[in-house]
């Protein structure tokens, strides 16, 4: 039964993986597009020129390809948390449903009502009202990524609750910290800049199809110049948040962050490695604690224990496994008290119980702390995927860098600068390597995107919820083959619709924008 | 507001969200229906374009429907969405292959062919509508599942899962029991009588309206035979009370004297039935007449949610187990906190602006009604 239990973890959480990862590929690309068509049809509304028009119908009707597999692979996952996590649903349901109910109320709606308007209100709507329409398009798809990563970051550092042990779960105490946590806002700005890249660069990378074919070459020029700026400007934001996400990671997550540089024994002064054997010297500590001589802990101080240069100590985990299951066995004393005081009606005995309830309650408080390590089986299921954290975190830093030379570059050119190198020089009839550079680097980008929830969701293992529920005590009472069946269908259906879906969008950028106006 | 308000309300909320939920199933219904509706590709292409500009209102209710079940009832959600794996699975499989259907079917590059995704969306629209049917039964039907909120602290405990399912079929099971089978259908007839009277209304082609009202009569009976034969049956089964204690009891006639007593939810369910029967009565009779959807939207709403509420108030366990009557859900036993709930209840004010801009839009998309120029000129799946 035991190893049916990590065969249901193992299948539960290969599934998530699959259906964020698949629904990760489109929710950037919408985000991007929101923002680039959006500006496109601001340019038709105060020009009145049907270039404009022409040039934003195009980019709507790939966003529109793109926007119905995310919506596809979105509802999945919502569910998933009530399918394949039903303890977790229950434990943490009165904090995490939250975000869920209210990206639903305030976000969706907005979304599915106004892209209707944005695809079918064209010559039925004012130019303002559809203006407005395509603007609540964007703004709805990201205040959705505002509610699912406000959740997700309360998944990673979770704040404004409390344990009801009469419920047996958590529950809030402060919407505020919940809704504005410091982790949440920056992880919203990560990811969300993040996504304008990709935005960005598929854009360049379809207008450089359309330069290199020698087709629609104003729209392609006109239509690079914002993606490059949108992609910049979004790539240098993306670098600035990271800095501050890594150091909510040193503060909430250290383990992850010492999975994420591979660094077994950590201390001040740390540099970052940049492949195994090279490194910038001091960078690491300078990453975490904005300090060069920083005290950064690695995986081995975290399981052994360490102490901060402040003072504080932390303790091991095994430690921490030991009060966790004082947690456990104190709360399980707890409600046998509170049963057995429902049978019994002797005032004496009443006071004995609801004494013994004070003393079992303080014990719980005192530990709840490490309430999940009570879970714990052996501290070496304490530490994430080193290889998986210190790669994709390579691939995501490294072709972010690469993307902010290129977008660079390309605005940079969108504009003849410098003056020099494009006097005798076109960007319609460039060599074709130059076009193929952003064909390159639009699949780079991606990876480079879900290399990022690589880090944050791998990085976190083996929690659900920092520190106070593990997957192993999260997952619903499923047989592994249930989830195992449903796994491999999403996987067939996920694929054979990718498949379509760029087969439709590569057909429809080759049919290009159209005499439709 | 007190804590026991905050869980009728919230009760309330979600109930209106699955009576509008079943409303806006017009979309799956007439995609059932598309190709005895629509019979050749012209007017195919105008009932899937129809129920094309509004499918997005249907998928974001059903998904908001599951958010703020989460949000209120997390018990439920845990319980029932873990427990009746299979079921759920089943109905978002379907959904999911909605969501990409309208989207590819006539594109240039779609290697599946068009009647591959005509096919998932008339999938979708006969197993959708059925699925979530069979899963309203189960509120009065039961399921067989245990909750055990001690199991995540036992150390004897095989697997620390607080709620599962009490057989090995996790959900499927439901579709055993024929009261169950008979709400579903029912359900499925109903979607495809509002698709009818919906696709009547918003496409201007003769030949679809007119054969509009022989599919119309085709769902509308069966839809009312069953429907009044569940109505009968729930009136006269046994139901599931919760005592002062919190004890759960089987009670004889529970629904009938949950409406007796909450006489206001038996008045909108007769308004609810007399407004859906007008509506599909009227456009039978008249030749001219259209407008079927609005009265038997309507209705539709009213009718649901008055089910709903009965299944939910009146210390009702709305999600009652088979396995272990102790188990079953109630309105009280399942909901968030009193913080969650209020804060909730501030966010739930906004519904009215949100059904307020949907009314707006979907009255300027409608401004004029859909026909096979707009198709061949404007975006058009």
């Amino acid at each position: 039964m035991l190893s049916t239990l990590a065969e249901t973890v193992d299948w539960s959480r290969a599934q998530f993986a699959l259906t964020a990862i698949y629904h990760w590929l489109f929710v950037p690309l919408t985000l991007g597009l929101a923002l680039i068509m959006g500006i496109m049809e601001t340019y038709y509304y105060r020009t009145k020129n049907p270039f404009w028009r022409r040039t934003a119908i195009f980019w709507q009707r790939l966003f529109g390809v793109n926007f119905a597999m995310g919506v596809a692979t979105g509802i999945i996952l919502e569910f998933e948390f009530g399918t394949n996590w039903s303890n977790y649903s229950w434990f943490v349901g009165d904090i995490f449903g939250a975000p869920l109910a209210i990206e639903g109320i305030v976000a969706f709606f907005m979304e599915s009502t106004f892209v209707a308007v944005m695809y079918f209100g064209w010559d039925k709507v004012s130019h303002g009202f559809h203006l407005t329409s395509t603007w609540l398009t964007g703004l709805g798809a990201t205040i959705s990524a505002w509610w699912i990563l406000v959740a997700n970051a309360w998944m990673q550092c979770p704040v404004g609750c409390e344990f009801n042990p009469d419920t047996m779960r958590n529950e809030m105490v402060s919407f505020a910290d919940v809704a504005l946590s410091p982790i949440a806002v920056s992880k919203f700005c990560h990811t969300v800049t993040s996504a304008w890249i990709i935005g960005g660069v598929f854009c360049v990378a379809v207008c450089c199809w359309y330069l290199m074919k020698k087709r629609e070459e104003e729209m392609a020029l006109k239509s690079m110049r914002i993606g490059a700026c949108v992609g910049l400007v979004a790539a240098v934001l993306t670098a600035a948040t990271g800095h501050k996400s890594a150091q909510d990671v040193a503060a909430a997550q250290p383990m992850k962050l010492a999975a994420m540089e591979a660094l077994y024994d950590g201390g001040r002064g740390q540099g970052l490695k940049l492949v195994e054997g090279i490194e910038v010297p001091y960078a690491l500590s300078f990453m975490a604690t904005n300090d060069i001589n920083g005290y950064v802990p690695g995986v081995n101080d975290i399981i052994n224990g360490y102490t901060t240069p402040d003072g504080r100590e932390e303790p091991s985990a095994e430690e921490k496994m030991i009060r966790g299951k004082l947690a456990i066995v104190a709360l399980s004393n707890y409600r046998k008290l509170c049963g057995f005081e429902r049978t019994m009606d002797e005032p004496q005995i009443q006071a004995n119980i609801a004494s013994s309830k004070e003393k079992q309650l303080a014990i719980l408080h005192e530990n709840f702390k490490y309430f999940g390590y009570g879970y714990i089986k052996d501290k070496s299921e304490l530490v994430p995927c080193v290889p998986v954290n210190f790669w994709a975190f390579r691939v995501m830093v490294g072709v972010g860098c690469l993307l902010i030379v290129f977008l660079a570059a390309v605005l940079a050119a969108s504009y003849g600068f410098p003056r020099k190198l494009w006097e005798k020089r076109s960007l319609t009839s460039l060599p074709k390597w130059h076009y193929w550079t952003a064909f390159v680097l639009l699949p780079l980008a991606y990876i480079a995107s879900e290399s990022g929830w690589l880090v944050a969701e791998f990085g976190r293992q083996p929690w659900t919820i920092q520190d106070m529920l593990p997957v192993g005590a999260s997952v619903s009472n499923l047989h592994s083959s249930s989830v195992m069946m449903t796994f491999f269908i999403f996987l067939v259906l996920f694929t054979v619709m990718l498949a379509v879906e760029v087969n439709i969008m590569v057909k429809q950028i080759k049919k290009g924008p159209g005499e439709r106006i | 507001m007190t804590y026991i308000f905050l869980q009728h309300y919230w009760w309330f909320v979600v109930s209106l969200l699955g009576a509008i939920l079943v409303f806006l199933m017009f979309v799956q219904g007439a995609n059932s229906l598309v190709n005895s509706l629509g019979r050749t590709d012209g007017g195919r292409r105008l009932v899937i374009n129809s129920t094309g500009r509004k499918w997005e209102f249907t998928f974001t209710t059903l998904v908001t429907f599951g958010g703020a079940f989460f949000a209120s009832f997390p018990l439920f959600y845990s319980t029932s969405f873990g427990g009746a794996y299979w079921l759920w699975m089943a109905i978002l499989l379907t959904f999911v292959l909605q969501a990409v259907s309208y989207e590819f079917q006539n594109k240039l590059g779609n290697i599946l062919g068009p009647s591959t995704f005509r096919f998932f969306l008339v999938l979708n629209g006969i197993v959708g509508p059925l699925l979530l049917g069979c899963a309203v039964a189960t509120f009065f039907e039961g399921s067989n599942f245990i909750v055990e909120k001690d199991n995540l602290i036992d150390a004897r405990a095989l697997t620390p899962v607080i709620s599962r399912w009490a057989n090995a079929s996790h959900g499927l099971d439901a579709l055993l029991n024929p009261h169950v089978l008979v709400m579903g259908l029912a359900v499925m007839f109903l979607a495809r009588t509002l698709g009818v009277l919906y696709v009547m209304n918003n496409v201007e082609d003769v030949e679809v309206r007119s054969r509009g009202r022989g599919r119309l009569i085709g769902a509308a009976v069966p839809f009312l035979l069953l429907f009044v034969y569940y109505l009968v049956h729930l009136l006269l089964k046994d139901g599931y009370a919760v005592g002062a204690d919190g004890e759960v009891v089987t009670e004889p006639y529970k629904y009938l004297n949950n409406f007796l007593t909450m006489w206001p939810l038996a008045a909108g369910l007769l308004a609810g039935v007399v407004c859906v029967l007008y509506g599909i009565g009227r456009t039978i009779l008249a030749k001219d007449w259209r407008y079927g959807i609005w009265p038997a939207g309507a209705g539709t709403v009213l009718t649901v949610l008055a089910l709903l509420l009965c299944a939910g108030w009146g210390q009702t366990a709305y999600y009652p187990s088979t396995a272990d009557l102790q188990s079953s859900l109630t309105i009280a036993n399942s909901c968030s906190s009193e913080f969650t709930l209020r804060t909730m209840f501030y966010v739930s004010l906004l519904l009215p602006f949100v059904l307020a801009y949907i009314a707006y839009c979907w009255y300027k998309i409608d401004a004029r009604k859909l026909d096979r120029e707009e198709i061949e000129s404007g975006h058009a799946y």
